[in-house]
């Protein structure tokens, strides 16, 4: 059966690897890459524990191949920290106790960084409407939600300090994927 | 869980993915979104050994309105319909549908041409696509044809179409002036197969009665199911309660559920009634201009 040489951007650095064709994108990740930040959870498309950043949008990496995402760019939640400092989504969860046992966070962050990324002001409702396909047994979800709404807050007052720093642009992309 | 070996092919136009899906007959299947898909290969519910990803195609992922008609590509996403601008406006019925279906994450990924080609009666789009007289475009090795959605699902995860064809193109009619639509869901977390839904689209005339209604029903039977007694009793009267409770009841009558762990057959019946009471008064609300259609 096929095998297939594949090259993808993960945390922005190229990782090429020969990979069956139905090797799945969270295997690759976790297994050949070894970074085992992103859970496993359900493993049937429901929890969102695997979530990852496909060309900036979240996918369940559980149902996408590795093959799929050759040529293509993946964030982790190891690409959120950024020269030793935590990224504010990392921070919300540190400062509002976003978390108990940590399972569903890595998906959950990555989903929480995506809706940021083109919307750094978003409504509670909102942001309830983003992480529904991220299930979390442990919080009832309350300081995951403000844990996302410290986030906004400490993005739009870094984009206020620095002008030229425009957060809402990154997400752009999102609107074509 | 690990699929059974396949070997993957991710060809660059439509016309060499048909020749691929005809070399391989029945062994091939499409892979699209693979929201549904990959699950099923993940537990062994399907084992093609060849699977043709046209992801990689380019030129299949719009939702235009032109000519009349909304046109949805083979590698438009669910999250695109919630997104246009020009469905949440004129085909609500569409924007309401694509807002239930599973969760947000697999909506970036899942396909609106592989939701109705998938062939499961508890997709949302099926029922939709019926009320609102969709055709889709089917490109095969010996061509392209048009099936009407209502004449499209055959059997349980049966169409249709033939095992060299692909869904390329959804096509939905302009609604007219004074044209409203709903899809009302009943599920029991999110993510989850509807219980039962039910999709509504009229038109009214100029003195506000019924020109035309569309009604689909969603995971009461092994196929999606069109109430056609009941839409027939619509046309030429006035959307008023008592019409629409009797038309309800009618399309109540066209389900053909069966027991599980989401209900009862009386259960889902009665729901089916309820549900299309609710989706054809705010369908009605939405022909009147009554409502803005952002409306939840």
């Amino acid at each position: 059966m096929s095998t297939h040489n594949i090259t993808v951007t993960v945390n922005g650095q190229a990782h090429s690897a020969e990979v069956e064709s139905r090797l799945l994108l969270v295997h690759f990740i976790r297994d050949t890459l070894r970074l085992t930040g992103t859970h496993i959870g359900c493993d049937t498309t429901h929890c969102g524990a695997c979530t990852v950043l496909l060309d900036d949008r979240p996918v369940k990496s559980c149902t996408v191949f590795a093959v799929q995402a050759d040529g293509h760019a993946v964030r982790t939640v190891e690409g959120l920290e950024q020269g030793g400092s935590l990224h504010p989504v990392q921070a919300g969860f540190k400062e509002e106790h976003g978390l108990q046992c940590g399972y569903c966070t890595p998906g959950m962050m990555m989903t929480a960084t995506a809706l940021l990324e083109h919307n750094t002001n978003p409504t509670e409702a909102e942001i309830r409407q983003a992480i529904s396909g991220n299930l979390c047994r442990c919080t009832g979800y309350v300081n995951i939600v403000k844990a996302i709404q410290h986030a906004a807050g400490a993005i739009r007052a870094a984009s206020a300090a620095t002008p030229a720093h425009s957060v809402a642009a990154v997400g752009e992309t999102t609107a074509t994927a | 869980m690990i699929p059974s070996q396949f070997d993957y092919v991710a060809p660059s136009t439509l016309d060499d993915a048909v020749t691929l899906l005809r070399e391989h007959g029945g062994e091939a299947k499409v892979l699209s979104g693979g929201q549904s898909l990959i699950p099923m290969l993940k537990l062994r519910l399907a084992s093609p050994t060849v699977l043709v990803d046209i992801n990689r195609i380019p030129g299949l992922d719009y939702v235009e309105e032109r000519d009349g008609a909304l046109h949805i590509g083979a590698l438009a996403r669910e999250a695109e319909l919630e997104r246009s601008n020009v469905v949440r406006s004129r085909y609500p019925l569409l924007a309401d549908t694509a807002g239930v279906i599973a969760d947000p994450i697999v909506r970036n990924s899942a396909t609106i041409c592989g939701n109705v080609a998938h062939g499961d009666p508890g997709n949302d789009h099926p029922a939709a696509m019926i009320a609102l007289d969709a055709k889709f475009v089917i490109r095969g090795a010996n061509g392209t044809r048009t099936v009407a959605a209502r004449d499209f699902f055959v059997g349980l995860f049966t169409t249709v179409l033939e095992p060299d064809e692909i869904v390329t193109e959804i096509v939905i009619p302009a609604p007219p002036a004074r044209s409203g639509g709903a899809y009302m869901k009943l599920e029991r977390k999110v993510g989850d197969f509807a219980t039962a839904a039910v999709a509504a689209q009229v038109t009214l005339d100029a003195n506000g009665s019924c020109q035309r209604a569309g009604i689909g029903l969603t995971n009461v039977g092994s196929t999606p199911i069109r109430a056609v007694a009941a839409e027939e009793f619509l046309v030429h009267k006035p959307l008023d309660a008592a019409t629409i409770a009797q038309a309800a009841s009618m399309a109540a009558a066209a389900a053909e559920p069966v027991a599980d762990r989401r209900g009862s057959e009386d259960y889902k019946r009665d729901l089916v009634r309820v549900l299309a009471t609710r989706a054809l008064q705010k369908a009605a609300r939405r022909a009147r201009g009554e409502t803005s259609t952002a409306e939840g």
